[in-house]
């Protein structure tokens, strides 16, 4: 597979003779071929699930596939989540359980996120700028500190948090969650603005501060304006993995400050499957973070390459 | 590349008050703290039900330490401002939590039991030893990890894809990254669960289709450990996939014209121009996913619960099994911390491993 792709680009400028023409097309072919079997490969379990909410017991037991031809659509997954067209203006208790887990799975992910870019950015500020002494460790270690927490499975923090988050009342709470979730991200945002804070050259802080400013000054009025790209893409991956987050909202929430990962992981389990209700729970679960990864894709990008390629 | 150093001449008067100030905080923190222990050991009646106040005693501890370094050390203490938050919080997240760890780890500590937490020593540690269970989580953690090479070559090629001369590239790159989007446990019914599914899942379909009679995606040991793999791989290729396209679209191009007017093959030049020099960033892709691979739970918690017979648990899906059917914090707690250490020792060798092997090519 990889031998015909390095070889398309540097083809295509010198195909004269027909036999090379022919290895061009096929190569073209190949690379066509895998990228389309790839993309099936992504997007029909999104299909699937999407096409299954719409569906009646019969369908998903012959496995019908297309709607419209193999069956007729129906609202009923969406039904059982009191959210189709005709249940939407009645009371459904489901309904009101979706929209409470979907609420506490926005606020959480939003102030966690929130949290972990300013006290990230902050952090990751200093270390680019300023030369630190604390105890033994420099500017390196200090910085290695923060990073190394990516290594902590969260296992090994899960069963203290469980006994302090008890012994705090913070237990069940979206606070305790918001905590967690923030430290969670934390090194990937400290990861990512380190990264921006260095492409900006210092020489605009040092005549900021020539000008008068204090560091804290120059730090808002010059240099974030400038990073806020950085901070976007740090924001954006950081919701994504705070809204997906399930093994600490699976051990630390029950009633109050359930999420929705929990929700869905919890529907599986009782009365045998709801191929229908199962899959319109998911297709709301996910729907969120697929238009986030359509229209925010640049920037998840940026996130996730920073500081990979020097 | 630091801005310069400044010292202030802070008079004697300021860095007394800032010392009162921190002064003052800790106190607080020490009062608040003492108060709570001398309540909850029936020393005293004054006190709260919850810990909560020594919490809020150490935001306003942190508070005071930072007020206390401005006056005390002026445009240092300043600049000190800025990592503060992040190290105190941290301190309190991580290193507090994971001290009070060890200390559970060697308790016996059932929260179902009334007879409350007794220290028993390193017994855990010695029933861990005996646990054959959690050796077996262990060595399946071993074959995740391998699965990761096979992730890596996937991603390559998909990056190589990407990177060719294609149209609707930025069509494809988004649907590719879709799945690292969805969250695991979605993933976990609508692949796991349903596509999967033995009677009637597309993938049953496909596979029975293609000659295998019984696709019973869960129900062996070798072949659900390979659904897991799968599943796992499904969610997480993009990840690599996108810092390897990273890498790709930063190699110099006049390298590869070289490669090729010298006559190389496709195939020599992958290997002699564009493999070597991918290295840095194919390792940082691959430790990097190790590092989320070995935090592996989500899909494996809500699939197949470990089974059959344990044959696809990870070392985080086995512990969290063990706090909700038998509620044993302490055993628990050892256990978690023991792959701490190990995921630390390993992550070390290979880190120290790896840098010996990227320097000669750099």
């Amino acid at each position: 597979m990889s031998t015909e792709v390095i070889s398309s680009g540097m083809i295509g400028e010198s195909a004269v003779t027909p036999g090379m023409k022919a290895r061009f097309l096929g190569s073209r072919a190949l690379i066509y071929g895998a990228l389309l079997l790839w993309a099936f490969i992504c997007l029909f379990p999104l299909y699937w699930t999407v096409t299954t909410s719409f569906k009646q017991a019969v369908n998903v037991t012959q496995g019908h596939l297309i709607p419209w031809v193999d069956f007729q659509p129906d609202w009923k997954g969406w039904r059982s989540l009191g959210l189709s067209p005709d249940t939407i203006g009645t009371t459904s208790t489901v309904r009101d359980e979706f929209v409470k887990r979907f609420t506490n799975s926005v606020i959480t992910s939003v102030c966690a996120s929130l949290l972990a870019i300013v006290i990230g950015s902050l952090a990751a500020y200093g270390l680019t700028r300023f030369k630190y002494r604390f105890a033994w460790m420099r500017n390196d270690d200090i910085s290695f500190f923060f990073l190394s927490q990516l290594i902590l499975p969260p296992v090994v923090l899960a069963l203290p948090f469980l006994v302090l988050y008890k012994e705090l009342n913070l237990l069940d709470s979206r606070i305790g969650l918001i905590l967690l979730y923030a430290l969670m991200v934390l090194p990937i945002v400290i990861w990512i603005m380190r990264d921006q804070f260095k492409s900006i050259p210092i020489e605009l802080e040092e005549a900021a501060l020539v000008d008068g400013l204090s560091v804290w000054g120059a730090f808002f009025q010059i240099v974030l304006p400038i990073a806020l790209p950085g901070m976007v893409a740090a924001f954006v991956l950081s919701l994504v993995l705070c809204w997906n987050e399930y093994f600490f909202a699976a051990l630390l929430t029950s009633t109050d400050a359930k999420t929705l990962p929990v929700m869905v992981a919890s529907q599986t389990g009782s009365q045998g499957i709801n191929w229908w209700s199962m899959a319109a729970l998911s297709t709301a679960a996910i729907a969120p973070l697929v238009i986030i990864g359509v229209v925010l894709e640049r920037y998840i990008i940026q996130g996730m390459t920073a500081g990979a390629v020097k | 590349m630091a801005l310069e150093v400044v010292t202030d001449d802070i008079p004697a008067a300021r860095r007394n008050a800032g010392k009162l100030i921190i002064g003052l905080g800790s106190l607080l923190l020490v009062a608040a703290f003492a108060m709570q222990i001398l309540y909850k050991s029936g020393a005293t009646p004054l006190g709260y039900d919850t810990w909560r106040v020594v919490l809020y005693a150490y935001v306003v501890w942190g508070a005071a330490l930072g007020i206390g370094q401005v006056l005390m050390r002026g445009e240092a203490g300043w600049r000190a401002l800025f990592i503060l938050p992040a190290v105190l919080f941290t301190v309190a997240m991580v290193i507090f939590p994971t001290l009070f760890g060890f200390y559970i780890a060697m308790t016996d500590w059932n929260l179902s039991s009334f007879s409350g937490r007794k220290f028993n020593g390193l017994d855990n540690f010695w029933q861990m030893l005996a646990d054959p269970y959690y050796r077996n989580a262990l060595v399946n953690m071993i074959y995740y990890v391998l699965a990761v090479l096979v992730e890596y070559v996937v991603a390559f090629g998909l990056a190589l894809l990407l990177n060719a001369q294609i149209r609707a590239r930025k069509f494809f790159r988004v649907v590719f990254l879709l799945p690292l989007m969805l969250s695991p446990v979605a993933v976990s019914w609508m692949i796991g669960k349903s596509l999967m599914e033995y009677r009637f899942g597309p993938a049953a379909k496909l596979a029975r289709w293609l000659g295998w009679d019984t696709p019973a995606f869960f129900a062996t040991p070798e072949i659900a450990r390979l659904s897991i793999m799968f599943l796992d791989a499904w969610t997480f290729i993009p990840f690599m996939m996108i810092m390897l396209l990273a890498g790709l679209q930063a190699l110099p191009k006049d390298v590869m014209e070289a490669a090729h007017v010298d006559g190389a093959t496709p195939w020599q030049a992958f290997w002699g121009v564009t493999f070597p020099l991918m290295l840095p960033v194919s390792i940082t892709a691959v430790i990097l996913r190790i590092i989320f691979k070995l935090k592996l739970a989500d899909i494996v918690i809500n699939v197949t619960s470990g089974g059959p017979g344990g044959a696809t648990d990870t070392v985080t899906s086995f512990i969290f099994r063990e706090y909700r059917d038998r509620s044993n914090v302490g055993y628990g707690t050892m256990l978690a911390m023991v792959y701490l250490i190990l995921i630390i020792i390993f992550i070390t060798l290979l880190l120290k491993f790896v840098s010996r092997w990227t320097r000669d090519v750099n």
